[in-house]
């Protein structure tokens, strides 16, 4: 039965075709020119990545010292344009210090006192005294900032944000005892 | 017809060796009507050398950083000879570019110019689309007012929702945790240098690829069988006098639209304080309206994946290329009305009912909001589309161009009511509202 000869049959007469030099070389400068090529994206990335000194806008260890604890009444909010954070306290004394760029999209929030909301005027995005979200779209909590009270002084650390999904008692800070 | 040059007097003339160098000697006579083009790519390549010339002399009165940027803009206006003029120009030819970019992108879909051999100029001309897009958004900021410094903080803040990289190409974008002088460098480079010579690159190679296929398609009407041999005329005058015309028509309408009406500049742009409502540039306040309704990383992977959509367009292996023919056949005629009916009726039905009656993240409570504004609302679009494109092909018995060419005038449609709608029918806190 080996009168025709299949295609299959036909293969293993074919010498396997050598790489030519041509091609080789080819082959290699493209493979040059891709490396290159990656080198040279990278390059430009960590040229434009922002982390050269003196950039640095919110610098690292800044501290803000937000004033007396006993100018904030229980129940009100503050606003410090330096840092850029809302000082909080709430009902029962505690401390917050929030951060007044909507998680959204970055649009500065202003305290409503009239609705007692941080009302964003980019997308209507409503946060609660706590920072919590009382209507979408922003996707997460307001982010806050380590607050210490010293000596009766309140001190905000700026420099640390931390991003939240939600309000959580242990956030507060309370002033010492006594 | 060009003259045949006298040899003894063979001098340098740039109109014939060098201008109609980008032109074939005869084009056909059809593709001359104004009806086919509107000489909107003409227009485009007239604003964006408008652009060039008033963008330089802009460069020459410009202080790229924040303590100087509004400052050297007020100082243009008011004593530089025809500052003011040459800023509204600018602003003028930037916004119009957007507008007769897409008119020019919408022409030559519907007269099928994206078909072979014509696939890679549409993703030339897209790649156009984008790079004049960003170049407006980069343009921007530059006044460094409160409008400015505000829609651009908004549009850096969606890149942060992009999957895997969106935080760190908004570092790079912004240099830094917020809106400031490194973002005005960053802007400006791109601004003045990288998107400008992008984009005449781009732009010779776009009307390569015109004349490599031959010309532009010539028009018929949907039962006319293609003419293999059109009837010719010089391109010289008759189509570098048509040119002449619709530049200098586009050239006066921009000088007219300068004079009666200046360049906005707000207050100075001010970081503590956003104003009520904030809006994104009308071209990207399409973006911005699909934000108020879907999860940001949502809303983002929907104009995402519009827009990949549109680049590839051109590869659906259609069965027919009627190139020439308006909206491909007289079916597809139909149902492109038809379409664009559906949409004037779908999205502002969508709006409202998602702004008043539906509220997705109370209706399922307990979900994570991806879900339930993300991933809920999502599929229920991608059902309306899928639906109608079905439909289309059922009820009308269309092709799958008829039906493809439905489902985008759909989708175009919808995107220009929602950007209507952020942009007139949106006020204090974005909250809905009548214009008048």
């Amino acid at each position: 039965m080996k009168k025709t000869k299949t295609p299959k049959a036909n293969k293993p007469d074919e010498a396997p075709v050598p790489v030519s030099r041509r091609h080789f070389l080819s082959i290699l400068w493209t493979a040059l020119g891709l490396a290159a090529l990656v080198e040279f994206l990278w390059l430009s990335f960590s040229f434009l990545w922002p982390s050269k000194p003196g950039s640095a806008e919110g610098q690292a260890g800044s501290v803000v010292a937000a004033g007396a604890l006993s100018s904030f009444q229980p129940g009100t909010v503050t606003a410090f344009q330096r840092g850029a954070f809302y000082l909080v306290r709430l009902e029962d004394g505690g401390v917050l210090a929030l951060s007044c760029k909507c998680t959204h999209l970055g649009c500065t929030v202003p305290w409503v006192e009239k609705e007692k909301k941080f009302l964003c005027p980019c997308h209507a995005s409503a946060f609660d005294r706590t920072g919590n979200v009382i209507s979408a779209p922003a996707p997460r909590a307001l982010d806050i900032f380590p607050v210490s009270i010293e000596n009766n002084i309140v001190k905000v650390a700026t420099g640390k944000r931390i991003k939240r999904s939600g309000f959580d008692p242990l956030q507060v800070v309370y002033p010492p005892k006594g | 017809m060009i003259p045949v040059a006298d040899p003894t007097q063979r001098r340098f003339n740039p109109l014939t060796t060098l201008v109609l160098h980008f032109r074939p000697r005869r084009v056909p006579e059809k593709t001359l009507r104004f009806s086919l083009t509107w000489g909107l790519g003409g227009m485009a390549a007239v604003l964006v050398t408008l652009q060039l010339f008033t963008g330089i002399l802009l460069k020459f009165a410009y202080g790229p950083v924040p303590t100087q940027a509004y400052e050297s803009l007020v100082r243009l206006q008011e004593g530089f000879l025809f500052g003011q003029l040459v800023r509204n120009i600018h602003f003028w030819s930037a916004n119009l570019l957007v507008v007769v970019v897409c008119l020019h992108g919408l022409r030559v879909f519907f007269t099928g110019g994206f078909h072979p051999p014509r696939r890679l100029n549409w993703i030339v001309g897209l790649s156009l689309f984008v790079l004049v897009l960003a170049s407006n958004l980069t343009g921007y900021l530059l006044p460094w007012d409160q409008l400015a410094y505000w829609a651009t903080t908004i549009c850096v803040g969606m890149l942060e929702y992009i999957p895997l990289i969106g935080s760190r190409l908004q570092q790079v974008v912004r240099g830094g945790p917020q809106i400031g002088s490194a973002t005005l460098r960053n802007f400006f480079a791109l601004h003045t240098a990288v998107i400008p010579v992008l984009i005449v690159m781009l732009m010779a190679f776009h009307f390569w690829r015109v004349r490599k296929a031959g010309g532009l398609v010539i028009p018929r009407s949907p039962g006319e069988e293609p003419d293999d041999k059109p009837a010719m005329v010089p391109a010289h005058p008759d189509l570098l006098l048509r040119e002449a015309a619709v530049a200098l028509a586009a050239i006066a309408g921009v000088l007219v639209l300068s004079l009666l009406f200046e360049a906005p500049m707000g207050p100075p742009a001010n970081p503590g304080l956003s104003p009520n409502p904030t809006k994104a540039p009308w071209y990207f306040a399409g973006v911005q309206e699909l934000l108020m309704h879907f999860h940001p990383s949502f809303a983002l992977l929907i104009a995402a994946a519009l827009m990949f959509g549109a680049f590839y367009l051109p590869y659906l292996n259609y069965q027919e290329a009627p190139a020439g023919v308006w909206f491909a056949s007289a079916n597809g005629r139909r149902t492109a009305f038809a379409a664009a009916l559906a949409a004037a009726l779908a999205a502002p039905l969508a709006v409202v009912l998602d702004e008043y009656a539906v509220d997705f993240s109370a209706m399922i409570p307990g979900l994570p909001q991806a879900i339930s504004l993300g991933v809920v609302p999502t599929a229920l679009s991608v059902a309306v589309v899928a639906g109608l494109y079905l439909l289309v092909k059922r009820k009308f018995q269309a092709t799958r161009l008829e039906s493809v060419q439905a489902v985008f005038v759909f989708l175009a449609v919808g995107w220009v009511l929602l950007t209507v709608t952020c942009v007139f029918f949106r006020g204090q806190g974005m909250q809905l509202r009548w214009p008048f």
